[in-house]
């Protein structure tokens, strides 16, 4: 079994993700065994394009400070951070607020 | 502030401790970084624009049936800025008239992708929308400059032509006040700079939230200069707004580029941080500078009277104390704190190493940065 969900890379943080804003991921956990930790190591390996740019993504092993997470619309801070469960059909949201105004 | 003590049965469960903690019934969805605050989406867009609103009345920013310029790059800021000046001048009755300003700066494939976002916005909250070109102003796009004078300067040119487009842009429309998006951020961002740099004359205009300069007919202010970043980007989202977020073709100046990123680290782990850099940049003062009296001459009162003839027979005028505002460039006739404004300095330097002969249809200089980038990340 796998646990399919959404991967959204807004904000400018699409440069990174071959300009693709929306990727539907297969992650290969079972159904309430996978983390965002998972995800996360999940996603720099499918989605960034170049790995020269997972320091974009990533810092000290969590997502880089200025990267704002969303998991179904919630900020992430609510929803215990790296140790939410993942579960099918949820919605990830990173959004870079670096990009200029 | 509203308490209901009786709440009715969800039909999902929600913990409580997951509950706005404004209106205790409906699921919180963000946590403000302010103060920890964790909020359902309708009470923040409330405590949000609320929050302006004191901003911009304690301030006393606006009078009714003022003209405003809001400063629209089509980014996440000026997207917002124009959103909610919009919903506060029809809630509040402010009486204000709304026009979007743009500069395009001549950046192949950045500028003219965000002014087509701003073309948008323009018909999505129904205002005038002027757009001044540096092409028109200066005889000089960006993408020139970058390819004459090189890609390290870029902001320099850019920062300081783009202050006076503005003012430049608002003068055409008779507008007098510029409105821009400029969040805690950055003002945090610039605070920490100004330090950092030893810039104390810089540092204590940089933190004002309306800044007016003697002989400028242009002031200008910043509604958001209390908002934190990371909530203007959650409400773009949640109202799903349109903006652009491409950065800029040429690298960001790398010393801000750092300072920003210190600063992300910094609200990592203390996000009131953002505020309390502000705080000590509003309430720091410079002491008034000592006057240098050990030094003295024995001719001292000598010198003053008469005026001293150099070796080449030469006259040294007086040296003027201190830069006053409210000087007029001889050039442009633009504010200056010198005889001549930093822009006409910039671009006299640049007419002299502007290409004699120009090739038609010379594709290298339009999109000059795009080009880099891809020769940049080329490997063999």
């Amino acid at each position: 079994m796998t646990i399919k969900v959404k991967v959204e890379f807004l904000g400018g943080l699409d440069v990174i993700s071959n300009s693709i804003r929306e990727h539907k991921c297969v992650v290969p956990y079972e159904e309430g065994e996978a983390t965002m930790k998972e995800l996360i190591d999940h996603i720099t390996k499918t989605i960034i394009s170049d790995p020269k740019d997972i320091p974009v993504f990533i810092e000290d092993g969590t997502v880089r400070p200025g990267i704002l997470v969303l998991i179904n619309d919630t900020d992430w801070e609510l929803e215990g951070m790296e140790e939410y469960v993942i579960e099918s059909g949820d919605v990830f949201t990173f959004t870079s607020t670096l990009h200029g105004g | 502030m509203a308490t209901i003590t009786t709440t009715t049965m969800e039909k999902k469960p929600i913990k409580v401790s997951a509950l706005c903690e404004l209106c205790h019934s409906r699921k919180a969805v963000m946590k403000r970084p302010k103060n920890l605050q964790k909020l359902c989406k309708e009470c923040f867009y409330h405590v949000f624009e609320t929050e302006i609103h004191n901003t911009i009345t304690s301030a006393k920013l606006f009078s009714p049936g003022d003209s405003v310029a809001i400063g629209a790059s089509g980014g996440k800021d000026s997207t917002v800025l124009a959103s909610i000046l919009k919903t506060l001048n029809e809630r509040y009755n402010y009486g204000l008239n709304l026009v979007l300003l743009s500069i395009d700066e001549g950046i192949k494939g950045y500028r003219d992708d965000s002014l087509a976002t701003v073309k948008r916005n323009q018909k999505q909250y129904q205002m005038p929308l002027e757009i001044v070109s540096y092409k028109d102003l200066y005889d000089w796009t960006m993408d020139e400059i970058v390819s004459c004078a090189g890609i390290r300067s870029s902001c320099t040119y850019c920062g300081v032509l783009r202050r006076q487009a503005l003012d430049r842009g608002a003068a055409k429309l008779g507008i007098n006040h510029v409105v821009t998006g400029h969040n805690a951020d950055d003002m945090a961002e610039t605070v920490l700079m100004n330090i950092l740099r030893g810039d104390v004359a810089r540092l204590e205009k940089s933190c004002s939230i309306m800044t007016e300069s003697v002989g400028s007919p242009v002031k200008r202010s910043k509604p958001f200069k209390y908002t934190y970043q990371k909530e203007i980007v959650l409400y773009a989202h949640y109202k799903k707004l349109d903006y652009f977020s491409t950065e800029c073709s040429y690298a960001p100046e790398a010393f801000r580029g750092t300072a920003r990123e210190l600063l992300k680290s910094l609200e990592a782990i203390r996000p009131s941080c953002i505020m309390d850099i502000i705080y000590s940049g509003e309430h720091l003062s410079l002491a008034p500078k000592k006057k240098k009296t050990t030094v003295s001459y024995k001719n001292k009162k000598k010198l003053n009277a008469e005026t001293e003839i150099n070796s080449d027979g030469s006259v040294s005028l007086p040296k003027k104390q201190e830069f006053k505002d409210g000087n007029i460039c001889e050039k442009c006739g633009y504010l200056s704190s010198n005889k001549i404004c930093k822009a006409c300095i910039l671009l006299a330097g640049l007419e002299m190493n502007r290409p004699k002969v120009s090739i038609d249809n010379n594709t290298a200089i339009d999109g000059a940065a795009k080009l880099s980038k891809t020769l940049e990340q080329l490997s063999f």
